[in-house]
């Protein structure tokens, strides 16, 4: 079975690195995944997104067109993207900077505002690692224990001390 | 054997250092920047060489310098920048110089933009620079391909004294998958024969030269080189073969469209449609033997692109024009989708 | 009988190609001389491009690459880089240098490769039969000047050495003649600063070698000489134009 990602949003707010969590996440439960950014003039302040594909069997194509897993992080991301969602797929919505709802009644839409639980735990600029733990929690793609050990990978030497806020935000997202 | 999650440009830099490459050369170009920043990085502590050239020329004849005294020695650009090496791997075919070239490709032509394409095959198969030769052309379809087709063509540059090139493109370079490294034998051939590396007072001068005034020198030397052409052809073709056994119809293409190509195949596969896929992994020597096992039962084939049609004419030629081949590409940057794929199969092969 | 006058051990016995009265074979000695009292050239890599001097790989005992036109500093770069023990010179016309390898020549001599270049101005392009070079002096006839270079249309020659010396990573420049006996021996002794200088890892040595070309510019060898000291080292004057060795020799 293949899970297929998207995670959308502006530069700068961490589209990127958490799917590069996603994919670490892959890595360490041992599945094959795919990570694939976009790339150009956008990842300076335009739009940023970036599909992740996590698998049991050889990724195809990399690029998500059809997400099973959207997380929309800002409304052009949720506006682009919220039709393309596969039937029975997952959307995960910083709700905070979203104001629209989803009309489609054949997935399940979950808005979190992450990013005023980011601003309200002092956890800057974490309300995509929130809305990771959110996802673990209803997708089950992941387990707490294998996000901490991608977070512990991902995040450089020289930023150690963002690991203990990395965990609490997908605490936090978990429990919201 | 350990598995680390790499960006395909970074994969190629490791996979080179770890190869025995000692010096590259480089001018920063998207989308393949994170390879020379990589290099930058980590070239030195490797105890190698990292320059950032004032140009493409200059980076392309500084590794002619270098491959010149036998160490092996790496550049890299995407489409636009490779147009500037051509130069200066013309040269290093006619002198026999081992290297390699990356390409993560890019549209064009001209200035062209930035997203992956495909739109080199004829540049890097037919035509990278004036004169009679060719350069070995590896085209990968993972970030784990990217490793191994670097290794392979640091191997096989120095095996047969010839510029071998990794043709990639945009998509590959930047994705993230995950990879794991070979043992490597960096030192298999012995240069000392060739190498301009100071004589010591201990042998002839050695000269690195593709100059011949006199044509039947000239000819001569081009026949030498094609001979061994002959050679790398019968030895060096390389293809993977996809549910080709039955298939009534197949489809051709290679590096990231291969995967697309993939996906579709498993599709119509799933409605009962008979698709295969051929993917050549070496673009020359293109792999005529392996096309003509793949195609022996399909009625027609389907070359799929990043471009207008390029390798379209290497697939005709394999088999000798003897069954329809159709096309389907998309340029510019514009990746195929399955599902437009899918649609493709159907319209050329599913109707039957 | 004491043998006093030889050939440099580095200068290959063969004939060359080059013109009668051309001043390259004086050039291919002193260097060669320089070569031989070092004792390098088992640990010498010569590279010659595209120009008169391009088959100067038969010429030069030492190993020898032939580059691309224009590309010597570039090749020259690759080899000394891998290879910092050896000592690498390049042999370069005045086109190649000046004109189609100006970018590999500025950014060699910024980066202060620690390589020697020997740069034969002659004002013309010679292999190809006579146009205008960089350096060809305003009025100057060629093929390709056919009515007298004219800046308004052609612009003005290139002083390389000036130029040169105002880059850091230049340690030294030096324009020198091979026009008489005393210019000879100064040039040898310029060409010898600048091994000396690769030797000491001082950086980017050039040393500018005014010469002849008596076939295209249509004079006599005798004429050819007159013609470089009357016309071409009141435009190019002749002296160091950096030394980091010198007293204040860089910033």
């Amino acid at each position: 079975m293949t899970t297929e990602i998207l995670l959308a949003g502006f530069g700068g707010q961490g589209v990127l690195f958490a799917g590069k969590i996603l994919a670490y996440c892959g890595l360490m439960d041992s599945k094959e995944l795919s990570w694939l950014p976009s790339y150009g003039p956008e990842m300076r302040g335009g739009t940023a997104n970036c599909s992740v594909c996590i698998s049991d069997e050889p990724i195809g194509s990399p690029l998500v067109l059809a997400p099973d897993i959207l997380v929309a992080m800002n409304q052009p991301s949720f506006d682009k993207f919220i039709d393309a969602v596969k039937p029975g797929g997952k959307v995960f919505v910083d709700s905070t900077l979203i104001e629209s709802k989803c009309e489609r009644t054949d997935i399940d839409c979950y808005y979190i505002p992450s990013s005023q639980l980011a601003d309200e735990n002092e956890l800057k600029g974490g309300s995509n690692i929130i809305l990771l733990g959110k996802l673990i929690k209803e997708s089950g793609l992941f387990s707490f224990e294998t996000m901490k050990k991608a977070i512990e990978k991902v995040v450089p030497p020289a930023k150690a001390q963002l690991i203990a806020n990395n965990f609490k935000a997908i605490e936090i997202g978990m429990n919201n | 054997m350990e598995r680390n999650l790499m960006k395909g440009n970074e994969a190629l830099a490791e996979a080179a250092i770890r190869a025995g490459c000692k010096c590259f050369f480089g001018y920063p170009i998207t989308p393949q920047t994170e390879l020379a920043a990589y290099m930058a990085k980590r070239m030195n502590k490797a105890g190698g060489v990292f320059l950032q050239a004032e140009s493409e020329i200059a980076a392309v004849n500084m590794v002619l310098g270098a491959a010149s005294t036998g160490v092996r020695a790496m550049t890299s650009s995407s489409s636009p920048g490779v147009s500037l090496k051509s130069e200066g791997i013309s040269y290093i075919a006619g002198s026999d110089l081992p290297a390699v070239i990356i390409n993560v490709q890019r549209g064009g032509p001209g200035l062209g933009g930035i997203q992956p394409s495909q739109a080199d095959y004829w540049q890097a198969t037919k035509a990278l620079g004036h004169g009679d030769f060719h350069l070995l052309v590896y085209a990968p379809a993972s970030v784990q391909e990217m490793v191994d087709m670097v290794v392979t063509a640091f191997d096989r540059a120095d095996k047969y004294r010839m510029p071998a090139m990794i043709l990639a493109d945009g998509l590959l370079g930047q994705m993230m998958e995950p990879v794991s490294f070979p043992e490597i034998n960096a030192n298999a051939y012995d240069k000392s024969g060739w190498a301009a590396d100071g004589h010591k007072n201990n042998r002839e001068h050695h000269i690195i030269n593709s100059l011949y005034l006199k044509p039947d020198e000239l000819q001569k030397s081009v026949y030498d080189r094609f001979e061994r052409y002959e050679q790398i052809k019968a030895e060096e073709t390389d293809a993977e073969l996809y549910l080709t056994e039955d298939c009534d119809i197949l489809l051709c293409a290679y590096g990231a469209t291969a995967r697309v190509v993939k996906s579709a195949v498993n599709s119509a596969r799933e409605l009962g449609i008979k698709a295969g896929m051929f993917r050549p992994k070496t673009l020359w020597p293109f792999p005529v033997k392996e096309i003509n096992e793949a195609a022996k039962n399909a009625k027609c084939l389907l070359d799929i692109e990043m471009s207008m049609g390029q390798m379209i004419d290497d697939v005709k030629l394999a088999i000798n024009c003897s069954k329809p081949v159709h096309f389907f590409g998309r340029t510019g940057g514009v990746i195929p989708t399955p599902a437009e794929i899918l649609e493709e199969i159907k319209k050329v092969g599913g109707a039957e | 009988m004491a043998v006093v006058f030889e050939r440099p051990k580095s200068l290959i016995d063969v004939s060359t190609h080059y013109c009668p009265g051309c001043t390259h074979g004086i050039v291919h000695r002193i260097l060669c001389e320089v070569i031989d009292e070092m004792g390098i050239e088992g640990d010498t890599i010569g590279v010659c491009p595209v120009g008169c001097s391009v088959m100067a790989y038969d010429y030069f005992n030492c190993d020898m690459i032939e580059a691309p036109h224009g590309r010597a500093p570039a090749v020259a770069t690759g080899v000394k880089r891998t290879n910092p023990d050896k000592f690498v010179f390049t042999y370069q016309g005045d086109g190649d240098l000046a004109a189609i390898g100006t970018a590999e020549t500025v950014h060699s001599a910024t980066r202060g490769e620690n390589i020697v270049v020997i740069f034969i101005n002659n004002t013309i392009y010679g292999m190809t039969g006579g146009q205008m070079a960089p350096t060809t002096l305003p009025g100057q006839v060629t093929q390709t000047t056919p009515f007298g270079r004219d800046p308004e249309l052609a612009g003005y020659p290139v002083r390389v050495c000036e130029m040169l010396s105002t880059l850091t990573g230049t340690a030294f420049a030096q324009r020198v003649a091979v026009d008489s006996v005393a210019h000879v021996r100064e040039a040898k002794k310029a060409i010898r600063k600048a091994f000396e200088n690769q030797k000491e890892k001082r950086g980017f040595s050039i040393v500018e070698v005014l010469s002849t070309c008596p076939t295209n510019w249509g004079l006599s060898p005798l004429e050819a000489i007159k013609r470089l000291q009357d016309e071409m080292i009141p435009y190019y004057p002749l002296g160091v134009y950096k030394d980091v060795t010198a007293e204040g020799g860089n910033e």
